[in-house]
């Protein structure tokens, strides 16, 4: 029989005309629309739902809502696969598929229980103590089994095929929660004509409203929350948002939100979002999220059945299902009668178990009149019930509450306990709130804010309905001034709920004589009485070190339901008041959010951007295979046939020494600098000088920090008196131009220069080998590019047929080479037409690989070496440095350390046996034999195979190198366990005199 | 995230700035004669106050501009921000 357990009198919000199908642990049930996977669990008798963290105990449902701890599982299969879920936060949805967690070979027979057998081996710290040696242990033995032992569910392993979207938004007023004091601040705060956003959590609004009998106005507490709700979703500057939990509290009013926006659904659109992140910058803050039932503490409080009181209330009026037939209800306070009422409207007798003396509350009397009678003064001592609660021990206590008097054995199938309330502060916390405790409520509760957030209603301690719906409406008007002058308050209306009698001070009940049964105070972490009391023996004294010896309040749940039993029990065992005890810092998130949506849509290649340069379908077209360098996406060889990778760099590098090849260079880093100060400022960027540059030439360039440090080079051309065109290298491009912009801006802001980042505007090609000027000759017949007509660094402006082109006449390459720069938009016209017309020299492109080998061997210095750790000197750039002028860095090349004879210096490597690669980054050592640790002379930046040679090289900064230049050393890589003896030269491997690039 | 006010373009979230350091620094100036413990000074050390600082931000991914603003370092606060060539309104 499915169903059995559904109310037959309370009036929910499901709908019970539609049947919705779904499976627990391979079994069917039906539940109705409306139902979380926890109440359609529930009315058909489920129970036992998983295996608690460390001692694998059965447990069930404890809460209704996000305060569950337990109640948590894996849900779907496949790479939809899900693990950690609430049930009690996810919505029924036609053929969901859930199943246990944490347990093996199931959840009814779990092989893991062992550790509550042997719980008593498995002390608070148990970890720190047990596996500390032998420290060869950790890796083999200990961490795998921790790892093993560790965690509930199973992560997924293949990527999640749903889409995540995130969201900014603005308002004057977010509102928190949308119990009476959210949805009234909320009204007041859009009456007055605020923007305004109302998150809740549920899938419903209402909060309290929909579990409470109360009447609002001539409304009742649910009529009046819905009429609320209609009229905000008909106000133009109102959001009001539904499935949101409002987890994180930032700086500066930063807040954000998880939106499941199609998780109930059982079909959506491929473009709907599975959840959402929005992130939202508000005005003001309105934090109403109520507050959460604390638990009891007392002997196997942790079995399946049973359930915090307002859950089981929540159970029966929201989704009409019975937590248990034969109830009791154990509370300190008045709060739990409402759900003894609403076990009698459903002509079920529970049992009440009452700490206090006597209450005369107006629930209690309304009890007492349906001719219950209440057990005051009594206590649960123990519960029995493997899988399921079947009986428990009331007792009397003494006068002192510190022991039973006597104790008596009643069956039950649920127990409902209430210890009071807690407000939920989280948010409060998070945004740096100093919470103080309120000795009315036992409690913290939000005092000197730091951020423009307002607590209202239960979560500042206001329990009652008056003063919650008081303070929303006047908090909500007074906020929402200070975004409009409307200055429209809207009147409070006149509430009515049954009054409450104190609660007592008592949540920890003694222990039945002669046994020692686990009370739990934290439910999802495994921590008990025992455990607290175990820490503060073994000295723990502070509340964040006792929280993270226990475990106390960690993890996902963030202790909504352990952390103040937990702070109780250390005050008494401490004789402190609570206060003086402190509580732990509350984290963001408040509720567990998925890793899909805190990464939205910027997965795979959306992780970052993707920068093309202009001729880019040319290289795909033309198999070239890419790389990536920083966002861009560069060629990185172009192979033939069956070539290897390397087959086709030397192909490439060896084409452009003995006929002409062409590299896309768009990546270069391109800034236009104007103004009559413009070559002043270069004089002081770079280290050479700038003043004499003519127009119509370029020079090279290397700037430092201040440090001394080589920060970039590049060569930058004179266009015209006042006009300069700067390239950087591809990874520094961005960095340059906000150095510039610094020095211009904040350092010497009387320069009269503007700097502009042309990168993107300008398509570049390099043209290099001994046939490039027959080439270019060729392509632009009416421009004389002989030695004479350009010679080397000069430049050039011309045509392309209508297209005005610049050709440079530099090299990176160390050959006599070309580059031509057109508007971007014309690039790959550019780049097509150099293949036409250069066939006949046997043109072919060349990527990143060939560049590096032909830079390589030349010695030119590249990002490995100028690593922000040389100076010019280190890596051969000393004759660079102008000693007539000062410029950026200068004062730190005079600098002990900076003079020193035999720093570290670029020198060329070649392997001993001529064919041994030397790994780029491998040490430098006399004597890799020697004992460790060995001295290190240096390192190995850039490694290629010359083309020029047909051997291996490589170029190292080496301790003193300009004195080791014939020595033999061994490159050691211990990463590759690989040892090559390694002759040292000079870094100009080829062509060492530079006289290709002015033939 | 902090939400910063670039003097020039108003209000704006923190991912568009990048952060430049201490505003109270001040670059010797060229060809001056300077000691290495003065130079070093002014390259490496660095006042790290508890409160109020005055520090420099660029609003890299907006108008590109320097400015200074004037920030709690504990909670972040943010009482003032200027154009390079202003000083703080406070």
């Amino acid at each position: 029989m499915s169903n059995q357990y559904r109310t037959s009198n309370s009036k929910g919000l499901v709908n019970k005309e539609k049947i919705i199908n779904f499976t627990f642990n391979g079994d069917s049930y039906q539940g109705y629309e409306g139902d979380t996977l926890a109440s359609a669990l529930i009315a058909n008798g489920i129970h036992l739902v998983g295996r608690s963290f460390k001692y694998h105990r059965p447990r069930g449902f404890l809460g209704a809502g996000v305060e569950e701890p337990n109640a948590m599982v894996q849900l779907h299969e496949g790479d939809r696969s899900e693990p950690n879920i609430m049930a009690t936060e996810v919505e029924l949805v036609e053929g969901l598929k859930a199943k246990s967690q944490n347990c093996w070979p199931s959840v009814k027979f779990d092989i893991g229980e062992i550790n509550n057998i042997l719980n008593r081996f498995f002390p608070a710290g148990f970890y720190y103590k047990t596996f500390m040696w032998p420290k060869s242990f950790w890796f083999k033995v200990y961490e795998p089994f921790i790892r093993k032992a560790a965690g509930m569910g199973v992560a997924p392993l293949s990527p999640d095929p749903d889409r995540y979207e995130h969201n900014y938004e603005h308002c004057d007023v977010l509102v928190v929660g949308s119990g009476p004091s959210g949805l009234s601040s909320a009204l007041a705060a859009a009456k007055n004509g605020a923007r305004v956003i109302l998150a809740e959590d549920k899938a419903h609004f209402g909060g309290s409203l929909l579990n409470d009998d109360v009447t609002i106005g001539n409304m009742s507490g649910r009529e009046w929350a819905s009429d609320v709700i209609s009229q905000l979703k008909n106000m133009p500057n109102v959001v009001v948002k539904n499935r949101s939990q409002v987890f994180g509290y930032y700086d500066h009013n930063m807040t954000v939100m998880f939106e499941r926006v199609s998780d109930h659904l059982e079909n959506s659109s491929k473009y709907t979002p599975r959840q959402r992140l929005h992130y939202i910058r508000a005005g003001e803050v309105i934090v109403s999220t109520g507050s959460i039932e604390r638990p009891i503490s007392f002997g196997n409080n942790d079995r399946p059945g049973i359930f915090l009181a307002s859950a089981a209330r929540e159970y029966m009026k929201v989704y009409e299902t019975l937590v248990g037939k034969k109830p009791i209800i154990f509370t300190n306070n008045d709060s739990a009668y409402a759900t003894a009422l609403e076990f009698i409207k459903n002509d079920i007798k529970p049992i009440i178990v009452d700490t206090r003396d006597n209450s005369d509350g107006q629930l209690v009397k309304e009890v007492q009149e349906q001719g219950i009678n209440i057990r005051f003064n009594s206590g649960i001592a123990n519960t029995k019930g493997h899988l399921k609660i079947k009986s428990a021990t009331i007792g009397t206590l003494d006068n002192q509450k510190e022991n039973f008097i006597s104790l008596e054995e009643v069956d039950c199938d649920c127990i409902c306990m209430s210890g009071g309330w807690t407000p939920t502060v989280h948010l409060s916390s998070q945004a740096g709130n100093k919470l103080k405790f309120n000795e009315d409520i036992d409690a913290f509760v939000p005092d000197k804010k730091r951020q423009k957030e307002t607590a209202v209603g239960s979560a500042n301690g206001a329990f009652t309905l008056d003063q919650s719906l008081a303070e929303g409406f006047q908090v909500g008007f007074e906020l929402s001034n200070k975004f409009t002058s409307n200055d429209i308050k809207t009147d409070t209306p006149i509430s009515n709920e049954p009054d409450q009698k104190p609660h007592e001070k008592l949540w920890c009940m003694p222990l039945p004589n002669g046994q020692k049964p686990k009370r739990f105070i934290d439910f999802q972490n495994d921590v008990a009485v025992s455990d607290v009391e175990l820490a503060l023996r073994e000295g723990f004294r502070s509340i964040e070190h006792v929280k993270r010896y226990t475990t106390l309040g960690m993890a996902g749940d963030q202790g909504k339901t352990s952390n103040l039993n937990g702070l109780q029990y250390v005050s008494n065992i401490e004789k402190k008041i609570v206060p003086e005890v402190g509580h732990t810092t509350f984290r963001p998130p408040y509720t567990p959010v998925t890793i899909g949506t805190i990464v939205g849509r910027e997965v795979g290649n959306h992780y970052l951007p993707t920068r093309k340069s202009p001729v880019h379908t040319w290289h795909e077209e033309n198999n070239a295979v890419f790389v990536a360098a920083g966002l861009w996406v560069r060629p990185r060889y172009y192979p033939r046939g069956t070539e290897t990778m390397n087959d086709a760099v030397n192909r490439e590098a060896a084409n452009v020494r003995k006929n002409v090849g062409i590299c896309d260079v768009t990546t270069l880093g391109k800034i236009d600098i104007k103004g009559p100060d413009a070559p002043e400022f270069l004089n002081r960027v770079y280290t050479n000088a700038w003043l004499k540059l003519p127009v119509g030439k370029a020079r090279y360039g290397v700037m430092l920090r201040e440090d001394g440090m080589v920060f970039d080079d590049g060569t930058t051309s004179r266009l015209s008196e006042n006009h300069f065109h700067m390239t950087t290298t591809t990874a520094q491009a961005a960095n340059v131009l906000s150095h510039l912009e610094y020095y211009l801006q904040v350092v010497w802001p009387e320069l009269d220069v503007n700097v502009l980042s042309t990168t993107e505007q300008w398509a570049g090609v390099a043209v290099a080998g001994p046939k490039s000027r027959e080439l270019l000759s060729k392509l632009f017949p009416d421009v004389d590019l002989s030695n004479e007509g350009l010679p080397f660094m000069g430049l050039v402006d011309t045509k392309l047929g209508d297209i005005p082109a610049r050709i440079y006449r530099i090299s990176f390459s160390g050959e006599l080479a070309f580059e031509v720069n057109v508007e971007s938009n014309y690039g790959l016209h550019l780049w097509k037409k150099i293949m036409d017309v250069g066939s006949e020299f046997g043109v072919q492109p060349y990527g990143t690989e060939a560049l590096s080998t032909l830079r390589i061997e030349m010695g030119h210095v590249a990002g490995p070496e100028l690593d922000g750790r040389n100076i010019p000197y280190d890596v051969g750039l000393n004759g660079m440095v102008s000693q007539k002028k000062d410029f950026i860095g200068k004062r730190s090349l005079s600098k002990d350390a900076f003079v020193s004879e035999d720093r570290q210096t670029i020198v060329g490597l070649v392997p001993v046996d001529k064919k041994s690669k030397i790994p780029e980054g491998s040490h430098i050592v006399v004597d890799d034999k020697a004992p460790t640790p060995i001295p290190k002379l240096g390192h190995v930046s850039s490694s290629c195979w010359s083309v020029e040679y047909n051997n291996p090289f490589s170029i190292a900064i080496l301790k003193d190198g300009k004195k080791q230049i014939g020595k033999q050393l061994i490159a050691v890589s211990p990463l590759k366990d690989i040892s090559i003896p390694v002759e040292v030269v000079s870094s100009h491997y080829v062509d060492p005199k530079g006289e290709r690039v002015r033939s | 995230m902090l939400e910063i006010k670039c003097p020039y373009c108003g209000k704006r979230s923190q991912n568009e700035f990048s952060y430049g350091g201490d505003g109270n620094i001040k670059r010797p100036a060229l060809g001056e004669e300077i000691s290495t413990k003065d130079w070093d000074d002014f390259v490496y050390f660095r006042d790290n106050p508890r409160g109020k600082h005055t520090e420099l931000w660029q609003h890299v991914s907006g108008c590109r501009q320097w400015f200074k603003a004037s920030r709690d370092t504990a909670t972040h606060e943010i009482f003032s921000t200027c154009k390079m060539n202003e000083d703080f309104n406070e």
